[in-house]
């Protein structure tokens, strides 16, 4: 038995990245957030750059509260779409090279979210990462957790139920 | 009170506020009212050019903020918790309207809710783009408690724990 030759590891990560960075770039207040995404593998690290158009308490300052939970919720999506993504790249059902803006899976829609606020946001990047707990042929359930300097110090979190798009001519 | 031209100064003084172009169209004892424009830049689903969730949640949050500034004896607040439920997608092209009320406060939380409408549902009354209910924290002490059970003609009863929250 013959095995196919595996791929060069620099075509599956460029691949990867292309899809991720379709993903995220189709999406124009991520950018307006400068929101960014780093990726090992199939998990994904969201970073939020500060800036001062974050601030919401000048005296402080502090981060807007809107700003963390649109953080947490871009991060949420996007590590659904790409949980979705990544098992059709992988398959060979999508051929990512098709990928782009123009030509994205539609995203997920929010039905709820939830955020925790734990501590103040410093005027500091911060970081994110989300969990998809459920994920089923209409809905989904995702965690998502944001710090800044330290990991283990969370300063905010959030819970959020989302709508899979129709996969099968059930979407809206 | 004066706290209109207060809160409209401390909205104006919010970096993210003015970055999202918010306006404060009214406000006053535990009441707001904040709108934005609808901006390509706000965008969170390419396909169909629908806000993003994170822009209804940033003007929510700022307009339950400001109604938990002028609740009676309030020096200030800052979100705990809040949960945002989506109804229906904004129409692309049209404002969001936010409308906060603090309908109760013991002296150190305020509870929250709001809703946000695009211009033909607010002007119609009809089903809002989403809703908000939310705790925030009620920074004033004792002495706004005391005020707001006179103002109210009875004695404050619930207290909280000490405060967990965080600034915004």
């Amino acid at each position: 038995m013959t095995r196919p030759k595996p791929e060069p590891v620099q075509v599956i990560k460029e691949r990867r990245d292309k899809a991720l960075r379709a993903l995220v770039g189709g999406i124009p207040y991520a950018h307006f957030l400068d929101i960014r995404f780093d990726r090992r593998g199939d998990e994904l690290t969201a970073l939020l750059p500060f800036d001062d158009k974050l601030i919401g308490n000048p005296f402080l300052p502090a981060l807007h509260g809107g700003v963390t939970s649109a953080f947490l919720e871009i991060t949420s999506i996007i590590e659904l779409s790409w949980s979705m993504l990544w098992e059709d790249m992988e398959s060979g059902k999508l051929d990512p090279g098709m990928l782009d803006t123009e030509h994205m899976p539609r995203l997920p829609k929010t039905i709820d979210f939830t955020v925790d606020y734990l501590r103040s946001g410093l005027p500091r990047d911060a970081y994110a990462r989300a969990r998809v707990n459920r994920s089923g042929r209409r809905y989904a359930s995702v965690h998502v957790e944001a710090w800044q300097d330290n990991r283990s110090r969370i300063f905010a979190q959030a819970t959020g139920h989302f709508l899979i798009p129709g996969r099968s001519g059930n979407g809206q | 009170m004066t706290d209109k031209t207060l809160a409209q100064q401390f909205i104006e003084a919010i970096p993210h506020a003015r970055a999202l172009g918010m306006q404060l169209d009214e406000i006053g004892d535990g009441r707001a009212v904040i709108s934005m424009p609808w901006d390509k830049r706000f965008i969170g689903d390419p396909a169909t050019g629908v806000i993003s969730g994170g822009v209804v949640s940033a003007l929510m949050d700022t307009c339950c903020g400001a109604a938990v500034l002028t609740f009676p004896g309030s020096r200030g607040t800052a979100t705990l918790n809040l949960r945002t439920d989506y109804m229906r997608a904004a129409r692309p092209g049209q404002r969001i309207i936010a409308r906060a009320e603090c309908y109760h406060a013991t002296r150190s939380v305020a509870f929250v809710r709001a809703t946000a409408h695009d211009e033909e549902s607010d002007r119609e009354d009809g089903l809002p783009v989403a809703t908000v209910t939310a705790a925030f924290t009620m920074e004033g002490g004792k002495g706004a408690a005391q005020q707001r059970a006179q103002a109210e003609g009875r004695h404050e009863g619930r207290e909280e724990g000490k405060d967990g929250g965080a600034g915004k």
